[in-house]
């Protein structure tokens, strides 16, 4: 049982670093065997993450319609999606005539990439880090945007109507979007004093900011939570492929597994999303504590941080799952009405307040 | 004045799809009651079909094989496409006189789009809609349906 609470993933990483750096004399490549590590266990969580997520969301949407959702492959569904993968595997990867064929190929690789990357600062538990960079905050919304690239490289070189209507109304719409999650990632920023991820963790050790910071964090969460749903191209805000109005949008033209990159990409940015929501306002691996109550916050600690991670981030999902299944989507003047009318004026003046607060001290 | 108009915006959009969360929560929360899906082919023993659903035209014989149709043909006249055709015989009456009645009702499933307009016609309740609806066959001919049963004879009493 002690040995069992001792072992975490930070000592299994750390063991792996200092085996390889003793056995290899040579630094760089000790470095790169390391690096080419971490990418092989990176892709082997995404892709499971992606069959839960698949599965996940079928079901969710199937019980919000008073359905079942997929029931026939495996117990409850479960291997639906592999029978899926299965299906996109086989399925032979068009290039359309016309298209312009380098770009058309460029796009869902940049899409994968550009979101593999985001993923690098994220805490996944107590230690346990890619890379504990010192502008995690900064990074993961300057990277996060290069997702438009992708989405406009797809539609720009697909040489097809639907697909540059979709790519340039999500030229616009992200464009727009990333100002309110800019504002409400800085109001936790003035919090905590660090862009650093870690910090960030750190500073909610006596209590995760939406409990603390009250109701300027909790407009910021909202805010937030709002505006990356618009910026991962979900319905409501799933304009960019609108199904009924451009058939697919920008991947109208993409087919078998270059078109299984872009439903990867697109489940990597909602755990990404939510992992940040996660991290910055839920208090990210940190487990559930309350001030100075040291006997509450011990029975805590138990509970793996890897687990309250995880199940922050579902929590998360769930919600811009629901939000999918509910709400109708919006127009493209309607978008942009709620971005510009609404939240990034409502998310500058809780900027304000959350800046008053920080100085005054108002925060607990 | 622009302030208020502006809250009072966003409250009720907040509220909205606030209310729009809860109902789908309740659905999420409370599938096994709130599911509707019919799961066919396994539930084929129970499965009963609601009042408005029309299967296909049939005419209801009594224990006696007595069914209620005349040879009126109101039926066919009001049928918009064809479905039924009635071939009908005189028939010698006891006092020496002879009647028309019904020799062979011939119902065309294949045409037929279940809409009900025979069976508002009809003056005497003869026919009606089943709720059968596994309809397939390989043939078509199979289609072509008799709906007086063989040897059946026009009830006491209907006119
Ligand atoms: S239901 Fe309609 S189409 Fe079918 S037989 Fe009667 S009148 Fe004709
Ligand atoms: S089914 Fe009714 S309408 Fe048709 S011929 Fe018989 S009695 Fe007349």
């Amino acid at each position: 049982m002690n040995i069992l609470l001792t072992i975490s993933f930070s000592s299994i990483a750390s063991g792996i670093h200092h085996w390889l750096v003793s056995t290899i004399p040579n630094e760089l490549l000790a470095k790169s065997i390391e690096m080419v590590i971490v990418g092989i266990c990176l892709l082997l969580f995404l892709v499971p993450l992606c069959f839960i997520l698949g599965y996940m969301e079928r079901k969710v949407a199937g019980f919000m319609q008073m359905r079942y959702g997929p029931n026939r492959v495996g117990p409850y569904g479960s291997l639906q999606i592999v029978a899926d993968t299965v299906k996109l595997v086989m399925k032979e990867g068009l290039t359309p005539t016309g298209s312009d064929k380098f770009l058309f190929n460029l796009a869902p690789v940049i899409m994968v990439v550009t979101c593999m990357l985001v993923l690098a600062p994220i805490a996944f538990a107590k230690d346990f880090q890619i890379w504990d960079i010192n502008i995690g905050v900064l990074y993961v919304s300057a990277i996060s945007s290069l997702a438009v690239i992708g989405i406009l490289m797809a539609g720009w070189s697909s040489y097809n109507k639907y697909s540059l209507l979709g790519a340039m109304r999500s030229g616009a719409q992200i464009v727009s979007y990333e100002l309110s999650v800019g504002l409400s990632l800085i109001s936790i920023v003035i919090l905590t004093g660090s862009l650093k991820m870690s910090d960030i963790v750190m500073s909610q050790e006596t209590g995760w900011w939406i409990i603390r910071g009250h109701i300027p964090v909790i407009i910021s969460f909202v805010i937030f939570v709002i505006a990356s749903t618009a910026e991962i191209n979900r319905a409501p805000f799933d304009l960019a492929e609108a199904e009924q109005e451009l058939t697919a949008g920008f991947h109208t033209e993409y087919a078998g597994m270059k078109f299984a990159m872009f439903l990867l990409a697109e489940y990597i940015n909602l755990f990404i999303v939510s992992a940040i929501a996660a991290t910055l306002f839920l208090g990210g691996w940190m487990p559930f504590h309350i001030g100075h109550w040291e006997a509450f916050n011990h029975i805590m600690d138990f509970v793996p941080s890897s687990l309250w991670f995880l199940g922050k981030t579902f929590f998360i999902i769930f919600i811009i799952m629901q939000f999918r299944w509910t709400f109708p989507r919006l127009r493209v003047d309607q978008l942009l009405t709620l971005e510009w009318k609404y939240l990034l004026p409502i998310s500058m003046v809780n900027t304000i307040l959350v800046t008053v607060m920080a100085i005054m001290g108002w925060h607990f | 004045m622009f302030l208020t108009e502006y809250f009072r915006t966003v409250y009720k959009g907040v509220r909205s799809l606030l209310t729009g969360m809860k109902t789908t929560g309740y659905y999420f929360t409370h599938a096994r009651k709130e599911i509707k899906t019919e799961e066919y082919p396994d539930n084929r023993a129970t499965l009963t079909m609601f009042d408005r659903f029309k299967g296909e035209v049939v005419m209801p014989h009594d224990e006696n094989n007595e069914h209620r149709c005349t040879g009126c043909q109101a039926c066919e006249i009001a049928c918009p496409n064809g479905t039924i055709k009635i071939i009908t015989k005189q028939e010698p009456q006891p006092d020496g006189k002879k009647k028309k009645a019904i020799d062979t009702f011939v119902y065309h499933l294949e045409l037929c789009t279940m809409c009900n307009l025979c069976v508002v016609a009809c003056p005497s309740d003869a026919i009606k809609m089943a709720q059968t609806f596994e309809h397939s066959v390989y043939d078509k001919k199979q289609l072509k349906k008799v709906l007086n049963k063989p040897g059946s004879k026009i009830m006491e009493g209907v006119e």
